[in-house]
């Protein structure tokens, strides 16, 4: 079994869907069950992940390697460092709790509900996996069907323009990444992404290849300016939708980053560094006065997830200025290091900002932050949880939150001070449009009657809530076996950026 | 004389031509309530018929009758396929047929003929050969777009399909003629041999924009389009899924006989020219399939932009472009014979099915359906991992290759274009509401759910394993 772990994480829940999908809208029940084993099962299985990776070892393990099309030596290879290892197990983690979450919130059509889910679930786990550039792009694009599917069903009132904004600006991303990978091929014969590493390439071409890779995954991330997709999504989309979208399908983007943009066309991004810093910056500051003055609080949140990625991406390319600037090691391993625990910590916290948004909306239907106010008076349980996702949302040390952030900025303190000083800005605006949004929702009067009989959140609820609250918590206090598991991999991708290849 | 080993070669166009044309007495004698018969009878002479495709496939290429006929990988792949679509046709075609009065026994024996037209354009190796397919392929077509004959749209589509058709065969002719008269070759490998010695050279490339512009029409690239939406909506569906499929076969088979077999030599030449009609087509037909409201139009121009993807891999003018572009032709006959068959599985006596709104809110209806049809839909926009994805991988490929890589662009920013109309028709199945007051009926033949849900099924298995189909591919290039 240990052979094909990761083709059993991969295939699992997408072979899981077609039982749900046979349970039919007639047995509502069945399908929920059904689905729920399924994901329960993958994150079982993900949990061996944790004994069978060696975090001391750099490189890929647990490789699997079938040639899949011999005629464009494509292959079917897998293969996780510690960062694919962190990251799948978010996924699996957040792949339970979204059931947990839509149990009887998704009335209509239920089984296509779970099973887009599902399929959703293995199609992301087979991203983290994928090794072979190819297989990489199929799971990539894969993704956005059952995305689109759930978006386009289960969506607010403008679901139809936002899901088809989402899939056609994903797309649009992806397909000139695609022309990339096509023109790597022919180069080198092979589209493993090991060898593709190793491929030497002029300036110029990188420099290509660099913004081809760039527009992909600055569409997923997303960066500013293509970030105006995620607000319209995340609004319209699903509570689940959301929480995936968030949690895990957004750092699909830094991954991106970090499995191409790195080691294929490292002097490019050396070169271009600052655009991406910038742009980082931009996202932290800028985005996060917009999400000032939002007054939908899904929109609110999502808006801040933009800027909290500013900080991956910003984590990832000061990485360049300090290696091959300064030649400071150390201080780029801590700013891939945050940028990595953030971009997990980031997974746990703003799904479970969703989830809780998830919770009011159920019981109002409405997103609309005036609508609210003293909602702490009649849901006491909920208003710990979101106090407490609230505080992690704005960086409070001890949650996980504080951890990712704080690294990124002491790391790129040591490349330059103005760069750690407007980042910094982060920790009073997030903590301004994070509380503001607390205080309008949470305190103050009952004014609205429709809130006086709100109850507090269920069983089921305090389930998923209490899971994230959870992993929130234990990230914070005690980030050290997140750390350890991408350490080694981290020292490597910190070498792979000092290596030129002109 | 033709001696035994010639028959021998061409005997599987010898058993269709010998079975149609009993078919064709045998039609004559039966009662209408016999005709089913006449569908099963069809249908098995057409698997005869690839079953000798298969089984005397000669290694490499043998000729018949003097160079007029070429067997090899080539046209074997082709006309399995083409055979394969009509098949397909004649499963989803019979309950509309029926439900329209138009069971008939013209539309099997034309049928036939039409796949004897296709067999022979796709194994011509004489010019004049080329033109004899073509003729008995497109004058089976004019007949079976008229079908209908109370139809005024049929009519029209009939009309203006015939005088297009008889305008491109014309053209064909008189390059053809051109290029006899510079190098006074006729076969096309005598004409692969005169060409670097031709005293005329400009002639050449005059006779050569002439065949250019009659594939371009056969094929329905921009701007030699105009007969296709019109064409398309206006056929029986049946009639149109054949058109959308054996015809494409066919249409790339003669591409690929003219142009690279005859011209081979001169590929410098019509590289350029189809390049360009390659950006006109996926302009044309991915931009002006937007603002369609019936889907029988709009998968016309969907065509018209995938046939452009088809000569990305065309101007490649080599092995792996070719076999890219058959591939692609592969692949787009099952895409479009899955998309079509929906369309026939949900009309009935007097109901189309083939606007977009017809559609709304299918997957409450009938999800199994909308399933399909999202398939069939997802693999045309070329959506990893269905087929046709994979199928656009290769030909950019090919194009990027051929150190067109702005022409690999052009695709891509294309293939963006082209996947909201595709993405606006699962949008109405799925996200809109059924309308009330309508209702969705699905024909109850039980051979054709089966058989359509096992070709939908496949653009999802080819696309998770196309190892083998290409290598088929790329074999009938090599030597």
């Amino acid at each position: 079994m240990f052979n094909h772990l990761l083709s059993l994480l991969i295939w699992l829940p997408i072979v899981g869907a077609v039982p749900v999908l046979l349970a039919g809208s007639g047995r509502p029940n069945a399908a929920r069950w059904i689905a729920l084993l399924m994901a329960i099962l993958t994150f079982a299985i993900s949990l061996f992940l944790i004994p069978q990776y060696n975090p001391d070892v750099a490189g890929m393990q647990l490789v699997e390697s079938h040639l899949w099309i011999d005629a464009l030596n494509v292959h079917y290879s897998l293969g996780v460092d510690g960062i694919s290892v962190a990251l799948i197990l978010l996924t699996t983690f957040v792949g339970i709790l979204v059931i947990v979450g839509a149990w009887e919130v998704i009335q209509d059509k239920p089984h296509q509900y779970m099973a887009a889910m599902l399929v959703l679930e293995g199609l992301m786990i087979g991203v983290f996996c994928a090794t072979d550039a190819l297989l990489f792009y199929a799971f990539f694009e894969a993704m956005l069907i059952p995305m689109f599917i759930l978006i386009g069903i289960w969506g607010g009132p403008r679901r139809v323009y936002a899901t088809l904004k989402f899939f056609i600006y994903t797309f649009f991303g992806s397909i000139f990444m695609l022309i990339g990978l096509i023109y790597l091929y022919l180069k080198a014969g092979s589209w493993d992404l090991h060898t593709l590493s190793t491929l030497p390439l002029s300036l110029t071409e990188q420099s290509w290849l660099f913004f081809a890779f760039l527009i992909a995954f600055a569409v997923k991330v997303p960066m500013v300016p293509v970030h105006t997709w995620l607000p319209d999504a995340h609004v319209e989309a699903p509570t689940g939708g959301s929480v995936v979208l968030a949690a895990v399908m957004l750092k699909i983007g830094g991954y991106g980053f970090l499995r191409f943009s790195l080691p294929i066309v490292p002097d490019a991004s050396h070169q271009f560094a600052w655009v991406v810093i910038l742009l980082s910056l931009i996202a932290v500051v800028y985005i996060g006065y917009v999400a000032l003055v939002q007054e939908d609080m899904k929109k609110l949140v999502a808006y801040s997830s933009v800027a909290h990625m500013g900080f991956v991406t910003l984590g990832v390319f000061i990485a360049f200025m300090l290696v091959r600037d300064q030649g400071n090691t150390d201080a780029a391993r801590l700013g891939l290091q945050g940028a990595m625990v953030q971009m997990i910590s980031h997974g746990f916290v703003s799904g479970a900002m969703f989830s809780c948004i998830g919770v009011m909306y159920d019981r109002l239907h409405t997103r609309l932050i005036k609508d609210y106010g003293g909602v702490i008076n009649v849901m006491p349980w909920f208003g710990f949880f979101y106090v407490l996702f609230a505080m992690a949302n704005c960086g409070l040390p001890g949650t996980s939150g504080f951890v990712g952030e704080f690294m990124v900025i002491l790391s790129s303190f040591s490349a330059n001070p103005w760069i750690a000083f407007v980042a910094a800005f982060t920790l009073i605006i997030g903590a301004a449009y994070t509380l503001y949004l607390v205080k309008r929702v949470l305190w103050g009067e009952v004014t609205n009657p429709h809130v006086a009989e709100m109850k507090d959140i269920n069983g089921r609820e305090w389930f998923v809530l209490g899971a994230f609250a959870a992993a929130v918590l234990v990230l914070g206090v005690w980030p050290a076996p997140l750390t350890h598991l991408m350490d080694s991999s981290v020292n490597q991708l910190v070498q792979v950026l000092a290596n030129h290849k002109v | 004389m033709p001696n035994i080993n010639d028959i021998l070669i061409m005997l599987p166009e010898f058993f269709l031509v010998t079975a149609a044309c009993i078919l064709l007495l045998a039609d004559a004698f039966m009662k209408p309530a016999e005709r089913v018969y006449l569908h099963w009878l069809s249908i098995g002479v057409l698997v005869v018929t690839g079953y000798l495709v298969l089984r005397y496939q000669p290694e490499g290429a043998v000729t018949a009758f003097n160079g007029m006929f070429i067997r090899d990988g080539l046209g074997a792949v082709l006309k399995l396929f083409a055979i394969l679509s009509t098949i397909l046709v004649f499963i989803y075609g019979r309950p509309y047929m029926v439900d329209r009065k138009l069971f008939v026994g013209e539309f099997y024996t034309l049928m036939l003929f039409a796949v004897i037209g296709v067999m022979l354009l796709v194994s011509a190796g004489n010019l004049v050969m080329i033109y004899l397919g073509l003729e008995l392929l497109t004058l089976s077509s004019y007949a079976l777009v008229a079908l209908n004959r109370d139809s005024s749209l049929s009519s029209e589509a009939a009309i203006k399909y015939f005088v297009l058709g008889a305008l491109s065969s014309g053209m064909l002719l008189y390059g053809m003629s051109m290029v006899y008269g510079a190098t006074g070759a006729l076969g096309l490998a005598q004409l692969h041999e005169a060409i670097p010695h031709s005293a005329m050279p400009h002639l050449l490339v005059f006779g050569l924009v002439f065949m250019v512009i009659g594939v371009a029409f056969k094929l329905g690239v921009a701007p030699f389009h105009m007969w296709i939406p019109d064409v398309y909506e206006g056929s029986p569906t049946a009639v149109t899924t054949f058109i959308g499929s054996a015809s494409k076969l066919a249409a790339f088979g003669m591409a690929f006989r003219l142009l690279a077999t005859g011209m081979g030599d001169f590929a410098q030449h019509w590289q350029i020219m189809l390049a360009a009609l390659a950006v006109a087509s996926l302009a044309i037909g991915n931009i002006v399939a937007i603002v369609q409201s019936n889907l029988k139009r709009l998968l016309a121009y969907s065509t018209i932009s995938h046939m452009g993807y088809l000569l990305l891999g065309l101007v490649n003018a080599g092995p792996e472009g070719y076999s890219a572009a058959m591939f692609y032709a592969v692949s787009y006959a099952l895409m479009s014979t899955a998309a079509f068959g929906v369309i026939l599985a949900l009309s009935r006596a007097g109901f189309e099915c083939d606007n977009i709104d017809d559609f709304k809110g299918l997957n409450q209806r009938a999800p199994w359906m909308a399933f399909l049809m999202m398939l069939a839909l997802f693999s045309l926009a070329g959506v990893p991992p269905m087929f046709g994805f994979y199928a656009k991988l290769l030909v950019l490929q090919a194009a990027i290759h051929a150190g067109m890589l702005w022409l690999a662009i052009v695709g891509a920013v294309f293939a963006i274009i082209g996947l909201y109309y595709y993405l606006r028709v699962v949008k109405v199945m799925y996200f809109d509401k059924p309308e009330a007051g309508t209702e969705v009926r699905l024909q109850s033949d039980f051979t054709l759910r089966l058989v359509l849900s096992l070709n939908a099924l496949v653009l999802l298995g080819l696309g998770l394993y196309w190892g083998p189909l290409l290598n088929w591919c790329k074999q009938a290039f090599v030597g």
